[in-house]
């Protein structure tokens, strides 16, 4: 729906200028425009084309070979449900279907009220955990029906894992100065955060939830 | 041509093809080495005027390379020594059953309704090596069926088999990669992004190297069946680059055009105003019948060709001096012979121009020593554009030149009046502002070692500014590498005189420079060596030294230059006035004047194929057979002679028109001296010593047509080049062609006719900012007139200069060129005055 936001060019011209030449910082920007907006809208695609000189149908066609960029709106989270061969042995297969029934949705689906977005996908190498799902790409092993039912109930409310928006890379951002580009220089060197995600208030890192 | 005769390189790579042993050229890919010596492995992606990408498997071929057998893609696969190759053996049978099987997969069988049925690859190669059965019971993938992606071409995504070939085209050729695949896996299609149409002006070579009717060409859609159409092979008109096609018809109308792979010229490539303006011939508004006007009515009416010839008879028997002809870039050359000889030769008038001013003065132009595109294009040589962005003018030309600097590695000189389309690619690109581009020549020829006896003339230290550019440019041009100037008209709001001036710098600088005339009317080239400019006959000869046997006669004056002809006319010191294929009321730059012309001359007489606006206005119509109705020959921008073939009648009454002025004699007492277009020919070849080896039935059958030599033993002497305009606080106005304009063939075609946009100002966006334009509007003043022009921000143009293209719907960008040999303009804010 939208282009990058003023700040967010910003941060793109930064990314830009990491690389040699500016198209190969289109991946990078794809996320961006995605944590942006939670997807890749279409004028933000126009926007990137602008901004590292090529076509909106280059833009395009690199966006759409990845699953991950959503060139859809999708809901708030976006839950991911494995029903590979590890997990639908162990009930895979019938935890999406109480997914469905609980959110009202089908696979591909996201809820009325724009919170949460269904799928189903293949193995996503967590099979000794099975089942498992993943929230924006945040893991939630061997659940079962109950187990489901209270994770989206404290979505709904507390987010006590401080889960992000979907499309959040990460909560913060390091800056990177001209001259340490490209690996130069020790971590050390590098300054403090500079700017941060610009859709999350910043919280101190969680414990490791396993 | 490049067909696959069998041939051997002498030295090379030596290998094993099917039991017999061959030598592959040093580097060449194993599916190229195999079609040159007979043998065909069959391909879908692979295309021989594009790098390969191994997307499609067809051409696996089994190969030992001393570690054993295996099946590798030949079109990826450079030949190495002693490598042992097998295209007949079962692993490679095997191969190629399977990987037709699988496309065949996703394919639907719509061959019965598909346009490419009967001349599809898939259909052939399925046939000669597919397994005739296929094992795939479930669903095919499913996909709206066709989808326009542009204006002109239609995208059916089911019938796609993914070569690649479309979009290499559009990435790598065009330069427009505005096609792309979207998606992965099963889903994988070509598409554009939503809105933004396919919209090249090369989009139609895509449909021509579709391996299957995945794309189509809207002119030709559901038109004929390939095996109804009759073919033969001719030359594209609309430009000077003369691009070879085939002409294909069906039941007497021209229904494809195709391009050919000619090595010399286009390499297969057509630009969309070659491929598919020959709508204009069969669908456009012609004139079928001589037409005189009824002194009564003032109407045009249809009359008999011996009426009509009376008439323009006792026209021409009026004072030699008194009669003018315009135009003629649009004839074969066989027409414009016998106009020249006629006007020139019994009648005896010297005025006679077939350029409408927007050219490049005639003798300029016969006298400079010629390259050809292959010369322009040769790796490790340097090529300075002088003029426009040949893709706007010479689309077919522009895509040579583009592989040259982008593949080949030519380096690039621009000093162009905007940017172009080149322009990424160039080694050095001057900001040449209008009437400056003689003082940068000068300048760059005097850091290379030129002795010029006078110096840059800088006031607004433009040049100066340029400095480093100047260096650079002079580093290449210092003698070391061939160099091709491309010298063309950039901006029609600008005297020519800078032009010349720029070449006769380089001229002194190095007398081994080679050039190469960027005019884009049609047969321009021909017109000019036929004598239809003032001052020469036929060959370049000055009208003093003409020796023509065959000739009643030559011009006891020189004669007047177009412009000078209509301000005759306008003042009435001309009683008869020919317009042959000339639209000047279009066309010419000064409207007003052509209309005063217009009605102060006697008698106007038009020769045409199409009714104009111009035409509308004449005395005497007379109806003329156009392109794929008449055998002739055109001479390209390189001087290279090619055939131009008829493959369906002219309508009704209309003639060819070399027939026409060979009529018109008789009228007058007189004969030409020819009765067929061989005995033409002929007189050709004994007057012309250019012509004099030419084989007239063979031309351009089994090559790419002889080059004829043009260079002149006459030097035209180049003094100091005209002092740039000062600086100026106004916009310098650069007055460009499009491609897509209102122009005749562009709309009398009807899928053509509305690609043109509207006419608008262009300026860099720093100026925009720097003066505060807002809004989508400007007002710009010239003189005491001020016109309200839609505004448009354009990183090409250069800074403090106003570029806006002619002959667009919308505003007349004529009104604003003077005719001074530069123009400026002020603009502001719109709504201020
Ligand atoms: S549309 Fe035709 S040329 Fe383009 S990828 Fe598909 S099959 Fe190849
Ligand atoms: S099968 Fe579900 S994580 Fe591997
Ligand atoms: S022709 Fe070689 S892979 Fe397609």
């Amino acid at each position: 729906m939208s282009r990058l936001t003023p700040e967010n060019v910003e941060v793109a011209k930064e990314i830009i200028a990491r690389y040699p030449r500016p198209k190969s910082a289109l991946i990078p920007l794809l996320h961006l425009a995605q944590e942006q907006d939670g997807y890749v809208a279409d004028d933000a695609m126009e926007h990137l084309a602008e901004l590292v000189g090529i076509t909106p149908a280059e833009v395009l066609g690199t966006c759409s070979f990845y699953e991950m960029f959503k060139r859809e709106p999708v809901g708030k989270y976006m839950i991911n449900v494995c029903t590979n061969i590890s997990c639908q042995l162990l009930g895979g297969e019938e935890l999406l279907h109480h997914a469905e029934k609980t959110l009202g949705i089908r696979p591909g689906g996201t809820t009325d009220d724009g919170l949460f977005t269904l799928e189903d996908v293949e193995c996503i190498a967590a099979c000794t955990e099975a089942p498992c799902l993943q929230v924006n790409y945040r893991y939630k092993y061997k659940l079962d029906n109950a187990d489901f039912d209270a994770m989206i109930e404290d979505l709904r409310t507390t987010n006590k894992d401080n889960i992000p928006p979907h499309g959040t890379l990460a909560e913060q951002r390091q800056h990177i100065p001209a001259d340490k580009l490209a690996g130069i220089g020790s971590p050390e060197d590098t300054t403090t955060p500079e700017w941060f995600s610009k859709r999350l208030p910043v919280e101190e890192p969680k414990e490791e939830n396993a | 041509m490049t067909t696959a005769e069998p041939t051997e390189a002498v030295t090379g790579v030596p290998f094993t093809l099917n039991g017999t042993e061959l030598v592959a050229e040093e580097g060449e890919l194993l599916i190229d080495a195999c079609d040159r010596n007979g043998v065909h492995i069959p391909r879908f992606c692979y295309h021989n005027r594009m790098k390969p990408v191994g997307m499609c498997r067809m051409c696996l071929v089994e190969v030992d390379t001393g570690r054993g057998k295996a099946l590798q893609p030949s079109c990826m696969l450079p030949v190495t020594p002693e490598m042992k190759v097998e295209t007949e053996s079962e692993a490679t049978k095997k191969a190629q059953d399977g990987v037709l099987e699988l496309l065949l997969a996703n394919h639907p069988l719509d061959c019965p309704v598909c346009d490419k049925g009967g001349e599809c690859p898939l259909q052939d190669n399925a046939y000669a090596f597919g397994p005739g059965e296929t094992r795939f019971v479930e669903e095919k993938r499913h996909f709206k069926k066709p989808i326009p992606i542009s204006d002109l071409v239609k995208l059916d995504r089911e019938r796609c088999i993914l070569c690649d070939r479309c979009t290499r085209f559009a990435s790598d050729v065009a330069g427009d990669p505005l096609i792309h695949f979207i998606d992965r896996g099963s889903q994988t299609q070509v598409n554009t992004f939503p809105d933004h149409p396919f919209s090249s002006y090369f989009s139609g070579n895509t449909v021509q190297i579709c391996p299957v009717g995945a794309l189509t060409a809207e002119p030709y859609r559901f038109k004929a069946r390939p095996w109804d159409l009759e073919a033969v092979e001719s030359t594209a008109t609309v430009d000077s680059t003369g691009a070879r096609v085939v002409l294909q018809s069906s039941q007497n109308e021209i229904v494809r055009v195709l391009g050919v792979d000619s090595d010399a010229v286009n390499w297969s490539w057509l630009s969309d105003k070659e491929r598919f303006s020959y709508e204009a011939t069969a669908k456009g508004d012609r004139i079928e019948q001589p037409l005189v006007k009824n002194e009564e009515t003032g109407m045009l009416e249809a009359t008999r060709w011996n009426n009509a010839a009376k008439k323009v008879g006792a026209a021409l028997r009026v004072e030699p001096d008194r009669i003018a002809a315009v135009g003629g870039a649009r004839m074969p050359l066989e027409g414009q012979y016998a106009w020249a000889k006629l006007l020139k030769g019994v009648v005896g008038t010297d005025h006679v121009d077939a350029q409408l001013d927007d050219g490049l003065p005639g003798p300029l132009v016969l006298g400079l020593p010629r390259a050809t595109i292959n010369d322009a294009c040769k790796p490790g040589g340097v090529v300075v554009t002088i003029g426009a962005d040949l893709k706007e003018e010479l689309p077919t030309l522009f895509l040579r030149l583009r592989h040259a600097v982008v593949e080949d590695g030519v380096k690039l000189i621009e000093l162009t009046s905007t940017a172009t389309h080149l322009s990424d690619f160039a080694t050095v690109r001057f900001d040449v502002t209008p009437g400056s581009v003689g003082q940068f020549a000068t300048a760059i020829a005097k850091q290379a070692g030129a002795d010029l006896d006078f110096d840059v003339a800088d006031e607004s230290g433009l040049v100066e500014a340029q400095a480093d550019k100047v260096a650079a440019a002079a580093a290449l041009l210092d003698g070391s590498v061939p160099v091709t100037i491309i010298v063309g008209r950039g901006n029609l709001a600008e005297s020519p005189r800078f032009t010349s001036d720029a070449v006769g710098i380089f001229r002194r600088l190095n007398d081994d420079f080679q050039f190469m005339p960027a005019l884009r009317r049609g047969n321009i080239n021909g017109a000019l060596e036929m004598g239809l400019v003032p001052g020469f006959t036929p060959g370049g000869v000055q009208r003093e030294s003409a020796q023509l046997d065959t000739w009643p006669d030559v011009p006891d004056f020189d004669g007047m230059d177009t412009k000078e002809i209509f301000r005759a006319a306008a003042e009435g010191r001309i009683d008869t006035l020919l317009l042959l294929a000339a639209n000047p009321l279009q066309d010419f730059l000064d409207e007003d004047l052509v209309r005063r012309a217009l009605a102060n001359v006697k008698t106007v007489i038009a020769v045409d194929g199409i009714s104009t606006e111009t035409t509308d206005l004449a005395d005497v119509v007379l109806p003329a057979a156009l392109f794929g109705e008449v055998d002739g020959t055109f001479v390209n921008l390189e001087g290279r002679l090619s055939p131009l073939r008829a493959k369906v009648t002219p309508p009704s009454q209309a003639r060819p028109d070399w027939m026409i002025p060979a009529e018109l004699a008789i009228v007058l007492g007189v004969e030409l001296g020819f009765t067929t277009i061989d005995e033409l020919h002929s007189e050709l070849s004994e007057v012309l010593p250019s012509f004099a080896d030419i084989d007239w039935d063979t031309l351009g059958s089994s090559d790419d047509g002889p080059v004829l030599k043009l260079n002149r033993s006459w030097n035209i002497e180049f003094g100091k080049p005209a002092a740039a305009p000062p600086a100026t606080s106004a916009f310098r106005l650069v007055a460009t062609r499009k491609l897509w304009d209102q122009g005749t063939m562009v709309q009398e075609s009807p899928s053509l006719a509305s690609l043109p946009s509207e006419a608008a100002i262009h300026l860099n966006p720093d100026d925009i900012e720097r003066h505060g334009f807002v809004g989508d509007s400007v007002t710009v003043r010239i003189g005491d007139q001020t016109h309200t022009i839609p505004l448009t921000s354009d990183v090409r143009v250069n800074p403090t200069t106003a570029s806006i293209p002619v002959c667009l719907p919308g505003f007349d960008a004529r009104t604003l060129i003077t005719g001074r040999s530069t123009t400026a303009v002020e603009i502001r804010p719109n709504g201020t005055t």
